[in-house]
């Protein structure tokens, strides 16, 4: 038994799902739509970008599908209590990652921890050793000579395992590209191999084909070792970072999500309207872009923790603390950064007005809602788009500087900015635990590198101006 | 040296060597043996200099109200209170510093007749203490107390015009000293009093110091009177008002009157807060305009110590020099056994202080302080106990253990049982972890075993530190090794030593208490508690998660409730904390130190006082008020036993940790003895500068060769793009891409 | 020209009173000065009386923004707000909580700040513009490719890594300078060098990518393919005319951020433990010292609308097609 539990963040984001779900199914009727999106998926850098931020955001999605665990009753007809502890998707999937702690720091694959500990001899006497781990590498008898070949096994079962899957692959994708074409299995797959094809189906098919590897490797690894290492406590970093990847994307969606509206709304009123509407929206987004925006974020951080500690009540659990801390967080951040578009919209909206066929529909005494509707809403929205894909990396990037600066997420919650925080201080130990700051480097760059390049190729296929080059 | 001290040449000879020398010198700075990475002028490397470090500047320097580590660490230095402790000696003890003598008080009745020293406590309405201090000792040069030809103060009757470009305490021109007298101590302990300061110990000094509450009262008022029409605050000159409970008796000579009994302030004696201060820095300093430029006795402190405070910019550094007036002291010539053995006597019988001067520059992080200390830029590494001030938090640096490279630089660990304790509470006020039934207190039980304190230290501080058994702790009068001093509620005694018991235990006494495997017996629910804390550094989430963990152990559910450290403050006072970490650094070496934290009129919803359990035990009260009069001996012990034995039952504390102080020092650095107590170890440390600049040399040679590649690299971009750009241009124009 | 500055200054007073309202509001909704008092105060033995005579010293005792108790003008003028936030409209900073003259210390800080953002900015800008006309002059060739991915994975690495792995790598193993600290005079030089090459390198990817578009665009106007057609030198072509004109943009989108150097770095130099103005705003905020903040939020802003103005001028400078009105 489980009793689903949505955060807030969770609500959002199914939001943003369905919206964008929406907005997909009618994108592909309109070919004027399809065609920039298109264009996106068919430059090498955007497809290779697209397969990276699918993998991240059905990771974050999963983690985004939180429940509690029934407690069992003694007597049957007793009420159901459920556990405090919410768990998500992820958890279950993911299992024993989250369960195998250690005592304290051990290395990636090592099979002992990382410092000595004093350990009573069953005769008496006390030595100084390195104990061996409760998890990582238990399998092992004699983990000094086997864990090299082991690992190297495990490592050469993933491979097999991913070229299986990467052939199973191609071969889907040939037989689905050859029958969509009508053409012939070869054909087709000469086509895709010597990269004629028009969506770059061999960058996309090789780049799931690495997708797989690291997800067969962790499959195999991650049960047995600890990949990247423990932390202090002896949490698994790997399952640590998994679960980052939620409060990065939590961070970089729900902001813009939260802001468009004023945005989109604010930006085009002000340049359609102007007169003294015009000067109220641009005196208060003059004054918010001209108070630094860390002292805003910290104020409102610590105006909630007013809040919360008011109303223990209303927060039962640590997570769902964590939470609320999150979707401030993500407010705010979207407060500070929604006035540089509407500045934009503004602009753009002032050009627009002045076009003819805007003109020319005033004149016929078209209604104000629906000019903003039908005319300017859609001749804006790819700056909109290209905003909010730019400022998405961006704000990825801010969640660690914020953290630092100690206004940013909940202590508690995993995300990269906590680990990187955590990892400054190791960095300081004798030997140097490197392997927390590593893990949070290598998946933070992976996934901003992805959005960058990604809001590359949607910059070149909406931008017209651009589009000349 | 070859230079004369006012810089004219000596010998033409000499003269010519020194050029060479200097020729030599810059060559070799180019040669580079000299390191690129030494964060302080090349000219200081040989000198006779300590560095050290502040994370952030102290708030108080002004000996009335100093109260933190961080605030004392520079006070102490400068301010010479009339006792001190011994610095090699263990047990703490207290000798004289100014005084002639460690005073003894003489008890008098109701009428002022001077009763036998056996009198029981209750019966002694005043203790009187008289205390002489040594002639001859000076200020510090100071303008306060500068003086013109005919003897005239210069710089008594400032006004805010005539201060002109000056910004710091350096910038005035003339400086002066006077003798200590008597009257400076007790115009300290007036101070302690004054309307416009407001010293933490003035509560506590009230109950005690005969008068001192009305004299603040009196005070308040003719402060009133002086303040001018614009906010201008004039001078309170203290000696027209005379205190009853301190008085002068002669020019060396100053008596302090108690109500009652308090044979603590003996040791209160030896801290800042009854350093002499000269009316003249007050006058100096209340000037008007004084305040406007922060030139304030909080800034700049004056003082007879060993040294004195010349530069305090908290932006950049603070710099002890040596006071050329100080009064002179000598290394002490006896200590613990195993003293001389360690080389702590080498220095017995020299002149104190033995380093020149002293910079404290500003570091804020932890790693680049753990660097340069690598590095040999720091002589000094260790946590301070700052920590306490944010409730609890304790340092990175705690994790640190010696390597084999660490070793091989020649670094020294020392460490020492400190006087503090961190623990966690539980609000006895809270209906489900308070309360004084026996469920409650099974509970409490319960989670005090869960919580495995011993992994705590082995993870956190890498073992150093010792799990508590009672609140105080080792080095304290009071404390008892081995196993008459384990709690018998959280361990058992076995053949290998005190075992923690069972955590099966632990979940019987859960379901004894009523929550068996986590859940309430009644309702069913599970059982939720909740944990207030400030979380603010990066060590904190594996803290917490490691909390979580030692819950989960009973099934609990733990809820984190993270705030700032207002808010837990406030939490704190509303009492509606439920589980909550402190911690508590002794001001003293007494028991009565460390137990009045559990005493009931200290009860912090109640009260506001440090009891921030809220706990309170009548029986354990009544011990309490006998045990605080009582010299130390077996009787005390008995007592004392009897009040452990209380609170061990009720388990308002899962006791925690007492963290071991440890500070590592490198090989050049002489005289280190961690000693909690005295807080003006600083003019017994010496350090060897010239084998600490060939160390430092030797450990920064700078690696060169990358930036050898990175010049190939540049050139193998550069030429390439030259090349094609040459050639680019020599080809006709017109075949444009575009 | 002067006449629009002054209007344009004067058009800044409404949004500086928003600012100040809105940060009073923030600040004291969230810190009641009680707060202030007892994070001021310590830890060990406060009692409520010295909590008093805290705020008591500081003005922190009278209302917020309406005194009932006070007759007259009183009402408005006897209050926290007047007192605290309106005076700052005279650059009257008055004193932080613990009693230093907040303008001095400003005066003080500002030159470490200036001392990195400097160099900083100006070697970026040659970095940044020279990397830029390299890939914009080899456009569409694998050094114009590699060269825009080396961007992109330059500007996909949190600052937070820069700055650890340069105080590791140069600091710590190298060894070729001092891991953090600052001096006065010509001593500073060593302790920059290492934040100015850490700000440099974090600006490189965004800055060179933004600029070699500048340059792209330009290229492909009519006037450079005239200028190509003439038969000049490709020299004289990058030099005289596609870089004086990609500099417009460049130039204006420096002059924006150029007042807002004074405020400083906060990462840097939290980092180096150099103090600036940018650790100064963060202990401040940490300190919960609201004068500070207070002072440093107005100065913020002014800067931020003293920058607005400037590149309205710098257009009229560089183009003179624009005419301000």
């Amino acid at each position: 038994m489980i009793m689903p539990v949505i955060l807030w963040t969770d609500a959002l984001i199914f939001l943003l799902v369905a919206i964008t779900t929406a907005f997909a199914l009618y994108a592909r009727r309109k070919p004027h739509l399809r065609a920039p999106w298109r264009h996106v998926v068919c430059s090498r850098p955007g497809s290779m970008a697209v397969v990276i931020l699918c993998a991240y955001i059905i990771i974050g999605l999963l983690d985004s599908l939180h429940y509690r665990l029934a407690l069992e009753s003694n007597d049957a007809g007793a009420e159901t209590h459920y556990a405090s502890e919410v768990l998500s998707a992820l958890d279950a999937l993911v299992g024993p990652l989250r369960t195998q702690t250690e005592k304290t720091y051990s290395a990636p694959f090592a099979t002992h921890l990382f410092t000595r500990e004093t350990i009573q001899q069953p005769e008496g006497g006390q030595t100084r050793e390195y104990p061996r781990l409760k998890y990582g590498g238990r399998h092992l008898q004699n983990p000094a000579v086997d864990a090299r070949a082991d690992i190297l096994r495990r490592s050469g079962v993933a491979l097999a395992q991913t070229l299986t899957a990467g052939l199973a692959v191609l071969l889907l994708i040939t037989l689905w590209q050859a029958h969509r074409r009508q053409q012939a299995f070869t054909t087709m797959l000469r086509t895709i191999l010597k990269r004629r094809s028009e969506v770059p189906w061999l960058i996309i098919w090789i780049s799931l084909s690495i997708l797989a590897l690291l997800i067969f490797l962790a499959a195999n690894l991650a049960t047995a070792y600890h990949v990247f290492g423990t932390d202090k406590v002896g949490e698994d970093v790997f399952y640590q970072t998994l679960k980052s990847i939620r409060t990065g994307l939590v961070i970089g969606t729900l902001t813009t999500l939260i802001m468009l509206p004023f945005a989109i709304f604010m930006g085009i009123l002000a340049g359609y309207a102007r007169g003294w509407i015009d000067d109220v929206i641009q005196y208060t987004y003059t004054t918010l872009s001209s108070i630094p925006g860390v002292l805003l974020i910290a104020a409102t951080i610590l105006m909630l923790q007013v809040y919360m500690a008011n109303h223990p009540e209303l927060f039962e659990t640590t997570l769902e603390r964590a939470d609320i801390r999150l979707l401030f967080l993500s407010i705010i951040l979207g407060i500070t950064s929604w006035t540089g578009l509407c500045r934009l919209l503004r602009g753009e909206s002032l050009k627009l007005r002045e076009a003819e066929y805007i003109q020319a529909a005033t004149a016929f005494g078209v209604r104000h809602s629906k000019i903003i509707s039908r005319h300017i809403l859609p001749n804006v929205m790819h700056i909109v788009l290209i905003t909010v894909v730019l400022d998405f990396s961006g704000l990825v990037l801010a969640e660690a500087v914020l953290t630092y600066v100690g206004v940013g997420v909940d202590p508690t919650m995993n995300s990269w900015g906590n680990m990187i925080n955590s990892a400054r201080l190791e960095m300081a130990r004798e030997p140097v635990v490197w392997w927390s700051l590593l893990a949070a480097f290598l998946f933070m760059f992976t996934l901003v590198l992805a959005a960058n390049l990604f809001s590359d190729a949607v910059r070149d296929a909406f931008d017209p101006r651009l589009r000349q080059h | 040296m070859l230079r004369r001290p006012d810089g004219t040449p000596g010998n033409q000879a000499a003269y010519g060597c020194a050029v060479l020398l200097a020729l030599q010198a810059v060559l070799l700075a180019a040669c580079s043996d000299e390191p690129w990475n030494r964060p302080y002028p090349a000219q200081d490397a040989h000198r006779n200099i300590m560095y050290s470090s502040f994370q952030e500047r102290p708030n108080h320097l002004d000996p009335v109200q100093s109260y933190s580590s961080n605030e004392v660490r520079f006070t102490g230095q400068i301010y010479e209170p009339p006792l001190q402790y011994h610095y090699l000696e263990r047990p703490y003890a207290l000798v004289p510093l100014t005084a002639t003598a460690v005073p003894q008080p003489v008890y008098l009745d109701a009428d002022g007749e001077r009763l036998p020293d056996d009198t029981p406590p209750e019966n002694v309405s005043f203790s009187v203490y008289d205390i002489h201090i040594q002639p001859g000792i000076h200020y510090q040069p100071h303008p306060a107390f500068a003086q013109d030809a005919d003897g005239r103060p210069i710089y008594q009757d400032l006004d805010e015009k005539s201060l002109g470009d000056i910004y710091a305490l350096g910038d005035f021109e003339h400086t002066g000293s006077r003798e200590l007298v008597a009257g400076d101590y007790v115009y300290q302990i007036k101070r302690l009093a004054h309307p416009r300061l407001h010293s933490p110990i003035f509560g506590l000094m009230s109950d005690y110091i005969a008068g001192l509450g009305d004299y603040a009262n009196t005070l308040k008022v003719v402060s009133t009177e002086l303040t001018g029409p614009n906010g201008d605050r004039g001078f309170l000159d203290l000696r027209e008002y005379p205190l009853e409970g301190a008085t002068v008796i002669d020019r060396y000579t100053y008596r302090i009157k108690l109500r009652g009994t308090y044979p603590q302030l003996r040791y209160w004696l030896a801290m800042p807060f009854f350093a002499p201060v000269p009316w003249e820095a007050d006058r100096f300093y209340s000037r008007p305009g004084m305040q406007e430029r922060n030139i304030t006795l909080d800034w700049y402190p004056v003082g007879t110590g060993p040294y004195m405070l010349t530069i305090n910019n908290p932006n950049r550094q603070m710099v002890l020099v040596r006071n050329p007036n100080f009064h002179g002291e000598t290394y002490p010539d006896e200590g613990e056994p195993g003293d001389a053995d360690a080389g702590l006597l080498d220095d017995a019988g020299k002149a104190l202080p033995f380093i020149e001067r002293v910079i404290y520059s500003l570091e804020k992080e932890d790693i680049p302080y753990w660097n340069k200390f690598l590095q040999g830029y720091y002589d000094t590494s260790g946590i301070t106990s700052d920590s306490f001030d944010q409730a609890i938090s304790v340092g990175s640096a705690g994790e640190v253990s010696l390597t084999e490279a660490m070793l091989e630089q020649g670094i020294e660990l020392k460490t020492a049982a400190s006087t503090s304790i961190y623990y966690t509470g539980f609000n006895m006020l809270d209906p489900v972890i308070g309360g004084y039934n026996e469920q409650a207190r099974k509970l409490r039980q319960a989670i005090s075993i869960a919580i495995d304190t011993e992994e705590y230290i082995s993870i956190f501080l890498n073992g150093r530190g010792i799990p508590a058994q009672n609140p105080i702790p080792p080095g304290i009068f009071g404390f008892r090794e081995g196993e008459a001093g384990i709690n018998p509620y959280i361990y058992d005694l076995t053949v290998n030593g005190p075992r923690r018991k069972s955590l099966d235990y632990a979940r019987q006494l859960l379901a004894e208490a009523g929550y068996p495997e986590g859940r309430d017996i009644n309702t069913g629910k599970p059982l939720v508690l909740n944990f207030d804390t400030t979380a603010t550094g990066p060590d904190d989430k594996a803290r917490l998660n490691w909390l979580h963990k030692q819950f989960t152990k009973l099934s609990i559910q733990l809820v984190i409730r993270g705030t700032d450290y207002n808010r837990f403050q406030e939490k704190m006072l509303k009492g509606t904390a439920q589980i909550f970490q402190w911690g508590w650094n002794a001001d003293y070496p007494d028991p009565e130190n460390f137990l009045f934290l559990l005493h009931g009129e200290q009860a912090k919803v109640e009260y506001n006082g440090e009891n921030a359990a809220n706990y309170r035990n009548a029986e354990y009260d009544r011990l309490f008020s006998r045990m605080k009069n009582m010299p130390n001996g077996p009787q005390r012990q008995q007592v004392i036993n009897r009040m452990m034995a209380i609170l061990q039952h009720d388990a308002p504390w899962t006791w925690g940790f007492h963290p071991k102080q440890f500070s590592l020092t490198h090989s050049w650095y002489y005289n280190a003895k961690p000693n909690l107590m005295a807080n003006n170890a600083l003019k017994y440390q010496r350090i060897d500068p010239e084998q600490r600049a060939a160390l430092q040399a030797e450990w920064n040679r700078p690696v060169r060769w990358p930036l050898g590649v990175l010049f190939l690299l540049l050139l193998a971009v550069i030429i390439p793009a030259w090349v094609s750009y040459r050639r680019r241009q020599r080809q006709p124009a017109y075949r444009d891409k575009h | 020209m002067f006449a629009y500055i002054v209007r344009r200054a004067a058009y800044a007073i409404p949004i500086l009173i928003g600012v100040n309202l809105l940060t009073f509001y923030l600040f004291f909704v969230v810190n009641s000065p009680d707060d202030m008092a007892r994070l001021h105060l310590g830890v060990k033995r406060v009692t409520p009386e010295a909590i008093e005579k805290w705020k008591a010293e500081r003005g922190y005792n009278k209302p917020l923004m309406y005194n009932e108790a006070a007759a007259g003008i009183d009402r408005l003028t006897e209050t926290i707000f007047f007192e605290k936030s309106l005076k700052l409209f005279a650059f009257d900073f008055g004193h932080s909580d613990d009693g230093r003259d907040i303008s001095h210390d400003i005066g003080q800080r500002m030159i470490p700040s200036l001392a990195i953002a400097i160099p900083s900015l100006l070697v970026g800008l040659l970095i940044n513009i020279s990397f830029a006309m390299l890939l914009a002059f080899f456009r569409g060739t694998y050094v114009d490719v590699s060269g825009v991915i080396l961007s992109v994975v330059l500007m996909s690495v949190s600052a937070m890594f820069y700055i650890i792995g340069g105080q590791f790598l140069l600091g710590k193993l190298l060894r070729l300078m001092p891991i953090s600290g600052y001096d006065g005079g010509l001593d500073a030089i060593k302790f920059l060098v290492l934040p100015v090459i850490i700000g440099v390198i974090s600006g490189i990817g965004s800055s060179t990518r933004l600029y070699r578009s500048f340059f792209l665009e330009e290229a492909g106007k009519d006037f450079i393919r005239t200028a190509r057609a003439k038969g000049l030198k490709e020299s004289r072509v990058l030099f005289r005319h596609l870089l004086a004109n990609a500099m417009i943009p460049i130039i204006t989108g420096v002059v924006v951020i150029l007042p807002l150097l004074f405020m400083g770095s906060l990462l840097l130099e939290s980092f180096f433990a150099i103090p600036g103005l940018g650790s100064y705003t963060i202990d401040a905020i940490n300190r919960q010292d609201f004068a500070i903040v207070r002072a440093m939020v107005f100065l913020g802003s002014v800067l931020y609308i003293i920058g607005l103005i400037l590149v309205d001028v710098a257009y009229t400078v560089v183009d003179p097609r624009v005419r301000l009105s």
